[in-house]
């Protein structure tokens, strides 16, 4: 009984942290080539509703990943002209764009708050999903959450071994340097926001088309905010993102289980709720105060925009 | 690429009142193409939207009544943009405000005292500069971004209200809807003209407004904080305390945005239900941009979003379309604006010449 709760606390956790995974890793290659997107809500947004939209559509879920994806990188290509081409003020930019998503997407989404999805199956690993209790719960879960880890694991070889991962990162250390070596900053600037982009939403549509399934208004509920926060408290690794990610997956499934188990506990709901939000301040505060750690692992130009003087 | 942008030796000061104006226009014709791609007629969308909601007296009425919370977070907003501290999180902070205040005349139902009202704006304020505190000392004290923590606090707030009206708050008599009770006579602000729902909130905005512009444009204390904003290295070096800067930028946001709020409990709402998050705090940061972070520019502003609003409930009534279509509109407004902001500092020239 004891060992059958963790499991579905596990598979939750996981689940619930999956997106926050999604798009944290997007959120760090765009950052690490000094992109500070605050839009990830809105690209979310719309991803999740475009997901959603043409899964409902086509009954394919995958269509409706790739539609999420691409709603998430149109959002990010309207935000990297903003930025990159205009060199508009990034903090404000990302401010109108995640405005701007969660306003379209409750627009554009109207006609399908009343409909639901066909749950989609999980996948099955073979002989991983025998072990005993993690088993169940880490290796019998979608597809998409395989993909996180295969996701994770290709940034960490990009960004460290690769040498498109070490122009990447130059050109979020010292732009005007990697500029004058040859390398085009803007277009690799351009290519990290669109990065980031598609993964806020393929994580937008995980949400959509995956986990809830449905499509309701504000659902992303401050989880691009948060994935944002899961940047800074990693200092830009992204092991760190994942760790970060089932931390939060793992305190929004508690409080779930907390209100849902009916133990008697002296609590309203709502105070329950607003647990993940209180963790994000926690953590943010926790990992921010020893301001070196900060400077030292930011990209050194993170929302500073650049202009090669020609 | 044909043209190409090149440095202006000086900011262009026209370009900085143009470009509101520019963005717009551009958001105007947006709305004909959104109208058009959404198979309404362009013109019937644009009347219907755009001026409908102001055809009338009554109309304006309720246009200085929505644009009345904008001014007042936008202005205490401003305060902080200046100073580079971002609050993103007035949409909370007008929320504790909202409830601080709906305490008070809660408790006092009875009470017939002219003294409430007056309690009641400064227990708003309190609460809304309380609920900005809790960023300002994160940032402060340890160096946690702003952003992230005043926004996160909105989530916050709205489950906190939301636990009040269905709990301790909740209208014994109210058949069970997560809502406080009516507010008493003496806790409601009173109207400014007959058979219009706009009230004295509206003077408090303006007076705000104004004494928004003594601070930033005529005190020391605005001037160090504009400094902070411009060249923090230059604040560092004239000795300008930079926490002092954030304390007041985030106190100052929270204070009028929690005076705003107070303002739609007493004012239009009459009770605290959980509808009082209504994005104001939202909109009003796009209201403290299109305003230059100006208070004149933020009446304007304020007006131009208050259209916006009033044009989405029009555009669901009229044209059966989402009157989340506002939104829309204010986001498309801000993307102009910062896109039109390039020529202040930048002018267009065709490329391969060089001048």
């Amino acid at each position: 009984m004891e060992a059958n709760l963790f499991t579905s606390m596990l598979f939750a956790t996981v689940v619930a942290g999956t997106p926050l995974l999604i798009v944290g890793l997007g959120l760090l290659v765009s950052e690490k080539s000094g992109v500070l997107n605050l839009g990830a809500e809105g690209m979310m947004a719309m991803g999740a509703i475009a997901g959603f939209a043409v899964a409902h559509e086509t009954g394919s879920s995958w269509l409706g990943v790739l539609a999420g994806m691409g709603a998430g990188m149109a959002m990010a290509a309207v935000f990297g002209f903003l930025v990159l081409t205009l060199l508009a003020n990034q903090v404000a930019s990302g401010l109108a764009l995640a405005i701007f998503g969660v306003g379209l997407s409750a627009f554009v989404g109207k006609p399908y708050e009343s409909v639901t999805l066909a749950a989609v199956p999980a996948i099955r690993l073979p002989f991983l999903a025998d072990i005993p209790v993690i088993g169940p719960a880490l290796y019998n879960q979608q597809a998409l959450v395989y993909l996180s880890w295969a996701l994770m694991w290709g940034i960490v070889w990009f960004l460290y071994r690769s040498r498109g991962g070490l122009v990447l990162r130059a050109v979020g250390e010292a732009p005007s340097a990697a500029h004058a070596i040859g390398y085009p900053v803007i277009r690799i600037r351009y290519l990290a926001t669109l990065f980031g982009g598609a993964m806020a939403g393929v994580g937008g549509a995980f949400l959509s088309v995956f986990y809830t399934p449905l499509w309701v208004e504000g659902m992303v509920a401050g989880r691009g905010w948060i994935a944002l926060a899961l940047v800074v408290f990693a200092t830009w690794r992204p092991l760190r993102v994942m760790v970060g990610a089932y931390l939060f997956g793992g305190v929004m499934i508690a409080q779930l289980f907390v209100q849902g188990s009916g133990m008697e506990i002296n609590m309203p709901s709502q105070m329950l709720s607003s647990l993940p939000y209180w963790a994000t301040i926690v953590v943010l505060v926790m990992i921010s105060r020893n301001a070196t750690t900060i400077r030292l692992n930011s990209p050194v130009s993170l929302g500073q925009p650049y202009r090669a003087d020609v | 690429m044909l043209l190409e942008l090149e440095a202006r030796a000086e900011p262009s000061r026209l370009m900085a009142y143009l470009s509101p104006l520019l963005a717009v226009v551009l958001t105007l014709i947006g709305g004909l193409i959104v109208f058009a791609a959404l198979g309404k007629d362009p013109l019937q969308g644009f009347q219907v939207f755009f001026l409908n909601p102001v055809k009338d007296a009554y109309g304006i009425s309720e246009l200085l009544l929505k644009a009345t919370p904008l001014m007042l977070i936008a202005v205490g907003l401003a305060v902080g943009f200046r100073a580079n501290v971002w609050n993103i999180g007035a949409e909370g902070q007008y929320i504790v405000g909202a409830a601080a205040a709906s305490g008070l005349a809660l408790y006092f139902v009875e009470s017939e005292s002219a003294m409430l009202l007056p309690a009641m704006v400064i227990a708003g304020a309190v609460g809304g500069a309380a609920w900005a505190s809790i960023p300002a000392f994160l940032r402060t004290r340890f160096n946690a971004n702003e952003i992230l923590t005043s926004l996160m606090l909105v989530y916050i707030a709205q489950l906190g209200v939301s636990w009040l009206v269905h709990g301790p708050w909740k209208d014994p008599d109210g058949f069970n809807f997560p809502q406080s009770q009516m507010f008493g006579d003496s806790a409601l602000l009173p109207m400014l003209v007959e058979g219009t729902r706009l009230n004295f909130a509206f003077v408090m905005a303006l007076g705000l407004l104004a004494a928004g512009y003594i601070f930033m444009q005529r005190s020391f204390l605005g001037f160090q904080m504009r400094v902070s904003g411009q060249a923090s290295a230059a604040a560092r070096y004239a000795g300008f305390s930079a926490s002092r800067t954030i304390w007041i930028g985030l106190l100052a946001g929270g204070a009028a945005a929690g005076i705003a709020g107070m303002g739609e409990v007493a004012g239009p709402m009459g009770q605290l239900t959980e509808h009082v998050a209504s994005n104001y705090g939202f909109a009003a940061i796009i209201v403290a941009f299109i305003g230059r972070l100006n208070p004149v520019g933020i009446f304007f502003g304020s007006l131009l979003m208050a259209l916006l609003y009033l044009g989405g409930e029009q555009a669901q009534q009229y044209l059966n379309l989402p009157s989340s279509i506002s939104k829309v509109f204010q986001g498309m407004l801000l993307f102009f604006l910062l896109g039109a902001d390039v020529f202040i500092h930048y002018r267009l020239r065709l490329a391969g010449k060089k001048s």
